[in-house]
């Protein structure tokens, strides 16, 4: 009896590895091409979740599908939790579709292993975007995306002027001065439980990283040493990512932002928890149930200028797409202004051109959500672009959490350092 | 020849595919094939902190859980090994949690656990506001014995019902005489109880110890390992090194360092408990 219990559930863990390389070795199995049938494209989308970017998506395909008679593109929409399994999957089983989107971070990953094609789009229309859609790897543009988000320090307007302190914008951030003062000053007002809530409630990696690296930039640190990007060493753990660390972790010490935000620290905020908070441009239509007392600021300049996550979900073709110059089409057909303008209208994100901004109330110069264009514009600052970035994002949201948690900063940054370069050697520093 | 055939896939080939792959550098995504690469995985993992720190983590959390709720459990089973109205309700209401997905008991006391939380709400209305307690899941002393406590609290039904079978197969007549005898409760449980449950205690001692050591869902879905790594477990270890961090071949080497840490504490208890005579 206990010999067949240590089989079964000895081996429940390897089966679940092994799956993912029983998989693997599928690759060498020659597969019928892919991506639909003659004259059909597969469309592959993160957003059954999401009704709102869904609709949009779907306009598009029904009118690119009644503007030819060459060619019909077929979407399926994925939940995003499982998308990006969804897509190795795929991938490993030669089954990519045609058309897929992918979350800017982790494309240099999916080009490094062969599942994307470099994207060959009119030059005009790319050098209309924003910089921060555009997935570049090694030189060559591999995604590009409809809109972006945005990061800001949600604030109210009572609280400051009541701290006595002003009001910071794009032109003019505050210093971190300025910004340990704020703080400093909430808290003696005594008016609020928090007078900061960086939103910690979420543990899911990614918000971690997207969240919380920018301030580490700002610093003047980052996840890897962008130049070669062959180490972490130095600018994880230097002295300008132990003063983040240090000040990161001080937050919670000196009470200024809980150590454990609630699930909807957003929803804190507006029932007046907190003064201010760490989120995005998603939740600025909750801002307005603040009336005039809710406005948003860039985050404060550390030294080496505010900085904010760039990158958000954009469009890419599979390397065993038979229908290449088809998908080509199909993505310039989808970047019309007009659709860019839909998205941005439906969805609240910032729309990828100029040309589409004028084209939606408040996105225009000087309008209600300018803020978040111009602040992407001037401060946005994409992930690390290399295809080890899995492996980054999830080292350094465990840095992060460890450091929240009360962690010795030097030691935890010593050792995301050591685990990431052990990482970079063990795959040959991912071909750079 | 079925049986066989599913033998082969599910259990041959996956755990001959571990020990292979954990000797080379196979990645999840990755344009090169697998290499070989010899020990170098292993080398790695035993210079990890975080592996044994994982590793002090399973142990602590199987020495505390399997004496006290294969304790608790028997506790349980001759409280309702009881000729009394109505003893289903109490059968049942001791089994539900067995019933109850471990993901949704897990979110559900992930809630009870905050600082504003059910626990500690009542904590303080039975202490009179003496004892405000922690924020349970964050705070690196309390988020393990936290885990504890639920742990034992959903699994425990599941072996309270083994025992009280292994219970109801000991012949009424043994504490007949027994009785006669003069012997007191105590004596009955020792000499006729104790003994009769054999079988049943050597079963649960080693489903237990597995399920145990297998620790995986709670922590992943109540702290993610954290904080500071003091709920971290190696299977927990593993499935992040392997899916999260793309690192098949880590990962194999973590899944066979845990294959057979199982398989000799199981030996291990078979020994101890084999029939000596």
């Amino acid at each position: 009896m206990s010999r067949f219990m240590i089989g079964r559930r000895g081996t429940a863990v390897l089966a679940g590895v092994t799956t993912a390389a029983l998989a693997l070795s599928a690759c060498g199995v020659a597969s019928t091409s892919s991506g639909g049938s003659a004259g059909e494209l597969t469309l592959w989308t993160h957003n059954a979740g999401n009704p709102a970017e869904l609709g949009v998506v779907n306009q598009i395909v029904a009118d690119y599908n009644a503007s030819q008679s060459k060619y019909t593109v077929k979407l399926q929409a994925f939940p995003q939790e499982s998308y990006n399994d969804a897509v190795v999957a795929a991938a490993t089983a030669k089954k990519l579709p045609c058309v897929l989107d992918a979350d800017a971070p982790t494309v240099p990953n999916w080009a490094y292993a062969g599942y994307l094609t470099p994207l060959d789009l009119p030059q005009d229309l790319v050098s209309k975007q924003l910089k921060s859609t555009l997935g570049n790897y090694q030189g060559k543009l591999y995604s590009i995306g409809m809109y972006d988000a945005a990061l800001g320090l949600f604030a109210r307007k009572s609280a400051l002027e009541a701290a006595g302190v002003r009001i910071a914008t794009v032109d003019n951030p505050w210093t971190a001065q300025e910004f340990a003062d704020a703080l400093a000053k909430i808290k003696a007002d005594g008016k609020y439980q928090y007078a900061f809530d960086l939103g910690t409630g979420d543990s899911g990696t990614e918000w971690w990283t997207y969240g919380y690296s920018p301030f580490l930039q700002s610093f003047g640190g980052d996840l890897i040493d962008r130049n070669g990007y062959k180490t972490a060493g130095g600018v994880l753990n230097g002295d300008a990512a132990l003063k983040w660390a240090t000040w990161f972790q001080g937050l919670v010490k000196n009470g200024y932002t809980p150590a454990k935000s609630s699930t909807d620290a957003f929803a804190d905020f507006v029932n007046g928890k907190s003064a201010m908070v760490w989120s995005g441009i998603w939740h600025s239509g909750n801002l307005s149930k603040l009336g005039a007392d809710g406005i948003v600021m860039p985050p404060p300049d550390f030294g080496n200028g505010p900085k904010i996550g760039g990158g958000s979900w954009q469009w890419a073709v599979s390397s065993t797409c038979g229908e290449k110059a088809a998908a080509m089409d199909y993505i310039t057909f989808s970047l019309n202004k007009k659709y860019l303008a839909e998205m941005a209208e439906k969805q609240n994100v910032i729309p990828a051109t100029e040309e589409a901004a004028a084209m939606v109330d408040g996105w225009q110069p000087g309008g209600a959500k300018r803020f978040f264009l111009d602040e992407s514009a001037k401060y946005a600052t994409i992930r690390p672009p290399t295809p080890g970035y899995p492996f980054l994002t999830t080292t350094f949201a465990k840095a992060a959490q460890d450091i929240i948690a009360g962690g010795d900063p030097k030691k935890i940054l010593d050792q995301a350092v050591s685990d990431i370069d052990a990482d970079l050697k063990a795959n040959n520093h991912y071909g750079f | 020849m079925p049986a066989l055939v599913l033998l082969v896939v599910f259990f041959f080939v996956p755990v001959l595919l571990g020990f292979v792959l954990s000797l080379t550098n196979a990645r999840l995504t990755s344009p090169q094939g697998p290499q070989f690469v010899g020990l170098d995985n292993f080398t790695r993992l035993f210079s990890d902190p975080l592996f044994w720190k994982s590793l002090r983590n399973t142990v602590y959390f199987g020495a505390v859980v399997v004496p006290l709720q294969s304790g608790f459990a028997l506790v349980l089973a001759l409280l309702i090994n009881a000729r009394i109205r109505g003893i289903n309700v109490y059968r049942t209401v001791y089994f539900l949690p067995v019933v109850t997905s471990i993901v949704v008991v897990s979110i559900l006391w992930t809630f009870m656990y905050q600082r504003d939380g059910l626990v500690n709400h009542m904590l303080q209305a039975v202490s009179f506001n003496l004892i405000q307690g922690t924020d349970w899941l964050n705070n690196p002393s309390t988020a393990m014995p936290a885990i504890i406590v639920m742990s034992i609290w959903q699994a425990v039904g599941f072996h309270m019902v083994i025992w009280l079978a292994g219970l109801q197969t000991i012949p009424g007549d043994l504490y007949e005489a027994a009785e006669l005898d003069g012997a007191s409760t105590w004596q009955r449980f020792k000499y006729v109880t104790w003994p009769g449950l054999r079988a049943t205690r050597s079963f649960i001692l080693v489903t237990i110890t597995i399920a145990a050591l297998s620790l995986f869902a709670q922590i992943k879905i109540m702290t993610n390992g954290g904080p500071l790594d003091s709920t971290s477990t190696v299977v927990f270890q593993s499935v992040r090194a392997g899916y999260e961090q793309q690192q098949t071949a880590y990962a194999s080497a973590i899944s066979l360092v845990f294959f057979v840490l199982v398989l000799t504490v199981s030996l291990v208890q078979r020994f101890l408990l084999r029939d000596k005579d």
